[in-house]
């Protein structure tokens, strides 16, 4: 044997395996020989993401440690294998299969288990917890067969895990006993809004609910029983009351505990006991035990720097602030909440109409920030988070920090940015990265998100880092003089916009000719349909042309959207959303007779759903023959003009809004441009047609038509921007034709209008600028540019019929007239859907 | 072994646009891409459809690569690996092209067909 000392560690959770990467990283293995107990039949990974796993993240994907880790570096790990007794006479360690080991160091990181109360019934069937793969895999299966799911605890983890049962399909509920969700982390007025926002989305939350017995359900899998009186029917019970310390091992061992259980340690870490030390979640310091991972993580490095002789951390405590997204609503919740400090002042800002709730807790003086709840809108939570850890002063009426930002208060907290923090501050607490390192690392190079995360790891932990991340990178990057690259990708040094001026001005038609003149290589899925879309923006050929076939995207490639199970959809044009019966009815034939799944978009037209990609000429076909375009659901280019009804029937409308709404969709049908371009003509101002939410949107007015621009739902929705009022329809119609093309000429590849105008340096007034006064002289041009696409428009549906050897395209097999076998439908409400993978495997076991 | 089985006449791959053919049991997705021709699976195995054929081509970091239209991960041409995950490839089956027609044999050149099927 080696003359090697023996450390054994207890648990390969999240900071079990931390703790044995920073002691590799330290050289501790020339030290000791080194063997890792893990009950668990899986090594490390990431509990924090664990609810990712029911949105597709395998348990693979969610493992923490890299392939071979521990082989390589002569670890024994040893899973699947709990350690139940230690004699720390003859340190001796018996584990469950009956084996034994002797250790000089022992590290234990048995972190937690949920807490379940003992109330009559916990134990039967279908009652879970939410803590390990193991656990989600049971409450998948159940979910299966149930209808309604109810979690015990209204605190973070469990509205995560309520998030989880909601969208496994479950009628779901929150049970909690406190009079307010997130009762550790925010106060009355945020728990408020909080429960405002969750049961908008459809979770029903009783509060002040003490659960007295589980029996059995009427219809359903349980009953569960309050103490007032009151009952709950529901399928699956999962409980999320808390978590307690595992010290049970410690306990037996006699090791000093906390009288609420916890292994009491130091601040090196150690137990009572100096030879073994414990960290994460099972150890206990100041009578604190600290649910979280990052204070878990400077544990294992202040345990590795003890045992290895070669540090000298120490842990202090840590701080517990967290922020995170629950059901899509942001909160944060930093240092003294719910202000117990003595003598401390809070303000409070309350938009019932956004539903945002904000509280800042300062101090008597007012000179120090002491903590802050945000719910709604966490944007702030970096600053706040950094002012109370930094000690920095506050503004003379902190109030502004939480008030939204006017132009008064926005110089008012203008010097509060990254740039304002000193070196020393942490960035990330997950792995303890400063304000400083990250400048080094961008100094020595870094300069993007993603080798800025490989150097310094910062971000990669929780995640609730990376807005600070990327601040201090892009505040970096302009102290530096480095222009921010816009490069499409490795086969061209320039940007989008770069390329099209390239294109256009250099008369430049096919994508050999551009790649040949200012590229290199042969090009990629990212760059081939980018410059396939700046050639139809300036010269508008057919796409299918041979030689732009190759750079379209399969959508645009097959004229309709693919989906998960390689079929494409059909969204015929309805141009403002007007659609006369007869076309009703053959849309109805056209689906009735290939089988299509048929749903109303949100768009004001149909899609039918379901063909393969052999079917689709003939349904094309029978369309075109209906009067039917394409509707360019799948290309990057204008989508819809959304219409209401307007004056020729409402009784509130001022102008025609269908027909102006007709006559653009008409005008811009098929012109490509950077992303999609959404439209919308309302009749009035009750605005029925959501124009504010489109990239163009006009409403009419007693004097004319008001134009917005810049609007967008989806990910991040941004009102659009009053434009010009008053306008007619002539001057309306300009002023659109010169938008689209001056955005066409200007953006980033996949930029909707709404993010561009938010980057265009001058901003709204300077596209006001550019567009009403003509300040480039550009408008001559962009007015012709606009025109020639117009009447350079074709139906590529109608062109593509008409082409013989296109329509040979149109087959799964160039071999065979076989359908493609693994295109499988199962019915669902009269209609077709795609079988699950499940469904799939059954099929096949029946055939 | 080493059967050829036509799918094609030559002049039915055009440069850079892939076709699909059915070779014995599998769907394989054929390319022609500088002047050489390349057969991989059709499958895609993180989406479970049948639909490479149907990727755009080019080359990322020196390798000649085929992005899956669904999401868009990559694989080399040549060998099958897919460039953002080591541990997923694609079965590569020998094609070349003879007397005029595209040939593929049906069994794939790295692994054997058992793991294929599983
Ligand atoms: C069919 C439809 C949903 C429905 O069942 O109603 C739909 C379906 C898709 N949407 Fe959408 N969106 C549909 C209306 C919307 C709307 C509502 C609207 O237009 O009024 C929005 C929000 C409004 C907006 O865009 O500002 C919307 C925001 C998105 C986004 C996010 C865009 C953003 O800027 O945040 C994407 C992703 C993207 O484009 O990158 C998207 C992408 C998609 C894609 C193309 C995803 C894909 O690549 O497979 C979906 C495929 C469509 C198909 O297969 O036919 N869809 N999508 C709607 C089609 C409308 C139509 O007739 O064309
Ligand atoms: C759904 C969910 C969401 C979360 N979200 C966040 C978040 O957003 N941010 C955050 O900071 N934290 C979050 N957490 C908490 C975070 O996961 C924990 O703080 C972290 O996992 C603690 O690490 P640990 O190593 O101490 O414990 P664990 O990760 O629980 O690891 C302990 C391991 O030891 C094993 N073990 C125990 N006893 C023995 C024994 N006697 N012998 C052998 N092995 C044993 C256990 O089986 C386990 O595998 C979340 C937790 C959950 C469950
Ligand atoms: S926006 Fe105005 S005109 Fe249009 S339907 Fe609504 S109320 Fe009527
Ligand atoms: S703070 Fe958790 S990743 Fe940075």
């Amino acid at each position: 044997m080696s003359g090697k000392q023996t450390l054994v560690v207890v648990g390969n959770g999240m900071v079990g395996h931390s703790f044995m990467e920073k002691l590799v990283a330290a050289g501790g293995l020339e030290q000791y020989q080194v063997v890792v107990f893990g009950e668990e039949p899986r090594p490390a990974y990431d509990r924090v993401h664990l609810s990712e796993f029911f949105s597709g993240r395998s348990a693979e994907d969610l493992s923490m440690v890299p392939e071979g880790f521990y082989q390589k570096h002569g670890i024994d790990l040893i899973l699947d294998e709990a350690v139940i007794a230690i004699n720390r006479d003859t340190r001796e360690l018996t584990t469950n299969k009956e084996s034994s080991i002797h250790y000089h160091k022992l590290v234990l990181a048995t972190g937690s288990y949920p807490f379940v109360p003992p109330v009559p019934g916990h134990e039967r069937d279908n009652c879970f917890v939410y803590r390990t793969i193991e656990d989600l895999q049971a409450i998948a299966k159940a979910a299966g067969s149930s209808k309604v799911g109810t979690v015990v605890g209204g605190g973070l983890l469990g509205l995560e895990a309520a998030k989880a049962l909601k969208d496994l399909g479950l009628e779901t509920h929150v049970v909690e006993f406190a009079s307010r969700l997130m009762a550790v982390q925010v106060d009355d007025g945020g728990g408020a809004m909080l429960r405002q926002k969750i049961e908008a989305l459809g979770v029903q939350i009783h509060t002040g609910k003490n659960t007295r017995l589980i029996t059995d359900g009427e219809g359903t899998v349980h009953q569960m029983q309050f103490a007032d009186g009151e009952v709950l029917n529901t399928d699956i019970v999962l409980f999320s009351a808390g978590i307690r310390p595992r010290d049970e091992l410690a306990k037996q061992a006699g090791l000093v505990m906390g009288e609420r259980g916890g292994i009491v340690i130091n601040n090196d870490c150690l137990t009572s006991d100096a030879s073994i030390y414990a960290i994460g979640e099972c150890a206990l310091w100041d009578n604190r035990i600290f649910g979280l991972v990052a204070p878990g993580y400077q544990m294992a490095q202040v345990a590795v720097d003890h045992i290895t002789g070669k540090g000298s951390s120490q842990f202090t405590g840590a701080d517990m602030s967290t922020k995170l997204k629950l059901m899509g609503v942001d909160v944060a919740s930093i240092g003294d909440a719910h202000g117990n400090t003595k003598g401390s002042l809070s303000y409070q800002f309350i938009d019932e109409e956004k539903q945002v709730y904000k509280k800042l807790v300062v101090s008597k003086t007012k000179k120090r920030v002491l903590g802050a709840v945000l719910v709604g809108d966490a944007d702030d939570y970096g600053t706040l988070l950094q002012m109370m850890l930094n000690g920095i002063v506050p503004p003379a009426n902190p109030a502004e920090l939480i008030l939204p930002q006017s132009d008064a208060s926005a110089s008012a907290s203008a010097g509060l940015g990254v740039a304002a923090l000193p070196e020393t501050v942490q960035i990330c607490s997950c792995f303890n990265v400063s304000k400083g390192d990250l400048v080094d690392a961008v100094a020595a190079g870094c300069q993007d998100i993603a080798a800025l995360k490989g150097s310094t790891n910062a971000g990669t932990g929780c995640g609730g880092c990376a807005q600070l991340v990327k601040q201090v990178l892009d505040h970096e990057l302009t102290q530096l003089g480095v222009e921010v690259k816009k490069d499409i990708c490795e086969h061209f040094p320039h940007s989008r916009q770069e390329l099209y001026h390239l294109v256009r001005v250099g008369e430049l038609t096919t994508f050999s000719q551009v790649i040949d003149k200012h590229g290199r290589g042969m090009g990629c899925d990212i760059c081939k349909p980018t410059i396939g879309s700046i050639l139809a923006s300036c010269w508008n050929d057919y796409i299918l042309k041979s030689d732009h076939a190759p750079l379209q995207d399969t959508n645009d490639y097959f004229l309709g959207n693919i989906q998960k199970d390689g079929t494409y959809s059909i969204v015929p044009r309805v141009p403002g959303g007007e659609i006369t019966p007869q076309k009703l009815i053959v849309i109805g034939e056209v689906a009735r007779d290939f089988n299509l799944y048929t749903k109303i978009t949100g768009g004001q037209r149909i899609d039918l759903f379901g063909a393969r990609v052999n079917e689709l000429p003939a349904i094309w076909q029978r369309l075109v023959d209906a009067g039917f375009e394409t509707g360019h659901a799948y290309g990057k280019s204008l989508r819809t003009v959304k219409s209401c009804v307007g004056s020729t029937w409402c009784r509130y409308g001022v102008l025609d809004s269908t027909s102006m709404a007709i006559a653009i969709e008409h005008r811009y049908r098929g012109v490509r441009s950077p992303h999609k371009v959404k439209m919308a003509v309302s009749g009035c101002t009750r605005e029925c047609a959501e124009a504010q939410s489109k990239d163009v949107g006009v409403i009419a007015t007693e004097k004319g038509w008001n134009l917005y621009v810049g609007g967008n739902g989806g990910m991040k929705p941004r009102h659009a921007d009053l434009f010009a009022t008053e306008l007619d329809d002539e001057i309306l119609v300009k002023y659109i034709d010169r938008f689209m093309m001056f955005y066409i000429r200007t953006a980033d590849r996949l930029q909707r209008t709404s993010v561009w105008l938010d980057n265009l340096e001058g901003g709204l007034d300077y596209l006001k600028s550019v567009i009403i006064d003509d300040s480039l002289g550009i408008n001559q041009a962009l007015e012709d540019e606009m025109t020639h696409l117009v009447g350079t428009y074709q139906c590529e549906w109608k062109t593509t019929l008409e082409s013989p050897e296109k329509l040979k395209r149109f087959s799964h097999f160039i071999n065979s007239d076989q359908p493609d076998s693994n295109v499988v439908f199962v019915d669902e409400r009269h209609q077709i859907r795609p079988a699950t993978k499940q469904e799939k495997i059954q099929l096949k076991e029946v055939i | 072994m080493s059967q050829w089985t036509t799918i094609c006449q030559d002049e039915q791959l055009s440069a850079n646009l892939g076709i699909c053919a059915l070779v014995g049991a599998y769907q394989v997705a054929v390319f022609r891409v500088k002047d050489q021709v390349f057969a991989l699976d059709n499958f895609d195995p993180f989406s479970g459809v049948n639909v490479i054929s149907r990727g755009i081509v080019g080359d990322l970091r020196g390798h000649l690569v085929v992005a899956s239209p669904i999401y868009k991960q990559h694989f080399d041409l040549t060998t099958g690996q897919c460039l953002e995950d080591d541990t997923v490839s694609l079965n590569v089956f020998p094609v070349r092209v003879h007397e005029g027609a595209i040939q593929v044999q049906p069994a794939p050149l790295v692994r054997p067909v058992a793991e294929q099927v599983a």
